[in-house]
């Protein structure tokens, strides 16, 4: 069967799939259908939902509206979620395959690093980068890469580790193809899927790793977010419910949609592990 | 391998890593921005260049890296962190004042996920297929996408501010002067709601490695002759699979003891708990950078500790365990 067939079969993969296109898609529409800043007062301060139609999830103590916030944090989300672990993944990849296909010495110091970082609490060592960095979109993608790549380091040593040793790669060898070569057109194909399984469930972590950051007042002050609209009404709360529930919801069905596309992914790639995991 | 050799080799490796943190703590606050003599000339009111140079002499800021790293790793060792200029205290007070607190919050937060996660995931596996799985593990899957910081919110809004069942901040009854059980009945009282938030997104994880876990034991050849012997599908469940499927949730638990701490610093911000992740908050908020990266090389002894403690306990529970690992 094939790979889209079998991702297909998977419902809760399907429903996955179709939030996130519709959050995609209104990150990206965003600016069309809110022309005005979301930084911008437009209607009546502390508006409830469905008072105004105009203004359906309501506005905040500016007058801001809610909506349009959750439309401009969606772009936000993704874009760090999305990048943050580009680079993760990058870093991980590189330093597992070296540490995989060299063994040996290299793999020690580099699994002993990998291990390092592992060991440090990630949230307090991503909120200390940000605050020494000053909080902007480079800094906060940057340290959520940093804390994030072990898992992916480990992974992709042990692929490396186990593929080392096949004919196919000694094939590659005998044949006078470079280390760099081999890691890259032989070895590192064949170890691609697990690594889009972790690398789709890391975009998850990481807006969850954004939106804390913003929560506690380390987001990009130029560019609304999810977390920042919560941490701000969060003193609000009494007042008014409705500033601090909508983004939650967006971060919580955000979430909830890539997971369950990682773990579709993770169905169709390894049919033979099917209902094991989760 | 011998347990001696087995236990030096594990304090060896925890004291690698704390060093490694010391050094990377130094580091971090050398690029944290505020020259840290132009600092202390600002808070004691005077900002001419001479002064600058004599406080860079008096605290050793004029001598090369490596040297300042030296001094550094001294104070350290020697118990101190650094002074907070925002607060007037050294910062290793601050920390110790606050650090019961937390251990408190994430001990109880720990304990209340392991349990409600290894229960919720038998459940689960020994019914696998039924509605109750696919409740629990709905229920799971919505907790693991949840932001820590939003189900605490939410929490203050139904059971705080509708229901007024309980208490929406502090660690105590501010005032009400309670000693002895008392007093440990109002602090289990304000305990609720911060372990609950801070516990649900750990039972999530581990329902579902219990239950991954479960179902892997439960295909083993062993598990099949017990059936074929006729012992009790319960009885199974508890002597086969359970003893063998536990020790990989453990093993996560315990590494995942970081993730309490970064989960902490949120719950005990939407809480108010007087904890260090409250303190580091509020560091945030008033850019007090000691402070800041005291607690954060604090947090991450802790945890080095509880993941060495955790690897010694291994050995015990299950003698398997070599020390390649």
């Amino acid at each position: 069967m094939s790979f889209l067939r079998r991702y297909a079969q998977n419902i809760g993969a399907l429903i996955g799939l179709a939030i996130l296109v519709v959050v995609v898609l209104v990150a990206f529409a965003a600016p069309l259908l809110y022309p005005v800043s979301p930084w911008q007062g437009v209607g009546e301060p502390l508006l409830g939902p469905f008072e105004d139609p105009a203004y359906p999830l309501g506005t905040d103590l500016l007058g801001r509206d809610i909506a349009a916030g959750i439309a401009y944090g969606a772009r936000v989300s993704l874009l760090i979620g999305i990048i943050s672990t580009a680079v993760a993944v990058v870093i991980g990849v590189a330093l597992g395959a070296l540490a995989g296909f060299y063994g040996g010495r290299v793999d020690d110091m580099l699994m002993r690093f990998t291990e390092f970082f592992q060991t440090i609490p990630a949230f307090a060592m991503a909120v200390v980068l940000v605050a020494i960095f000053s909080p902007n979109i480079t800094s906060i993608t940057l340290a959520i890469a940093v804390v994030s790549w072990p898992p992916v380091a480990r992974l992709v040593r042990g692929e490396f580790l186990s593929l080392r040793s096949r004919e196919f790669v000694q094939a590659a060898v005998v044949v006078g193809q470079t280390g760099p070569r081999i890691m890259a057109t032989q070895i590192l194909p064949n170890a691609i899927s697990p690594i889009i399984v972790t690398a789709s469930l890391m975009v998850a972590t990481a807006i969850l790793t954004e939106s804390s950051l913003s929560f506690l007042g380390l987001g990009d002050r130029n560019m609304m977010s999810w977390g920042f609209m919560i941490g701000a009404a969060r003193t609000m709360l009494r007042e008014a419910w409705w500033l601090s529930v909508f983004p939650g919801v967006a971060i919580l069905v955000t979430v909830l949609a890539i997971n369950l596309i990682g773990e579709g992914l993770n169905d169709a790639m390894n049919p033979h592990l099917r209902g094991r995991k989760g | 391998m011998k347990t001696l050799e087995f236990l030096i080799q594990r304090l060896a490796k925890a004291a690698f890593v704390v060093l490694g943190v010391v050094i990377l703590n130094f580091l971090l606050i050398q690029l944290a921005p505020g020259d840290p003599a132009a600092v202390l000339a600002g808070e004691a009111g005077a900002g001419d260049e001479q002064f600058i140079a004599q406080l860079r002499a008096q605290f050793g800021l004029d001598q090369p890296l490596y040297v300042q790293l030296l001094s550094y790793l001294q104070n350290i060792l020697s118990g101190d962190l650094g002074y907070s200029y925002r607060n007037q205290v050294p910062v290793a007070d601050l920390i110790m004042e606050r650090l019961p607190a937390t251990l408190l919050l994430t001990g109880s937060a720990f304990v209340f996920s392991l349990v409600l996660g290894i229960v919720l995931g038998v459940l689960a596996a020994y019914k696998r297929g039924s509605l109750g799985d696919s409740l629990i593990m709905t229920g799971a899957l919505v907790f693991y996408a949840t932001p820590l910081f939003w189900v605490a919110l939410m929490a203050v809004l139904v059971f705080s501010i509708h229901l007024d069942w309980l208490p929406p901040f502090d660690m105590e009854s501010i005032g009400a002067g309670y000693t002895g059980w008392a007093r440990a009945a109002d602090i289990a009282h304000h305990l609720v709601l911060p372990t609950v938030t801070l516990g649900l997104f750990f039972t999530a994880v581990y329902t579902r490695l219990t239950r991954a876990s479960m179902l892997e034991v439960m295909n083993l050849d062993f598990v099949k002759t017990a059936r074929a012997k006729g012992v009790p599908k319960g009885r199974i469940i508890r002597r086969h699979v359970l003893r063998n499927a536990i020790l990989p949730v453990f093993t996560f638990a315990s590494v995942q003891a970081g993730q309490l701490v970064g989960g902490a610093v949120l719950t005990e911000t939407v809480f108010a708990w007087p904890g260090i992740g409250r303190l580091m908050f509020d560091a945030l908020m008033q850019r007090d950078y000691p402070v800041l990266l005291g607690v954060f090389l604090v947090t991450a002894a802790v945890v080095v500790l509880v993941n060495l403690v955790a690897d010694l306990l291994y050995r015990f529970v299950d003698p398997r365990i070599e020390t390649a690992g």
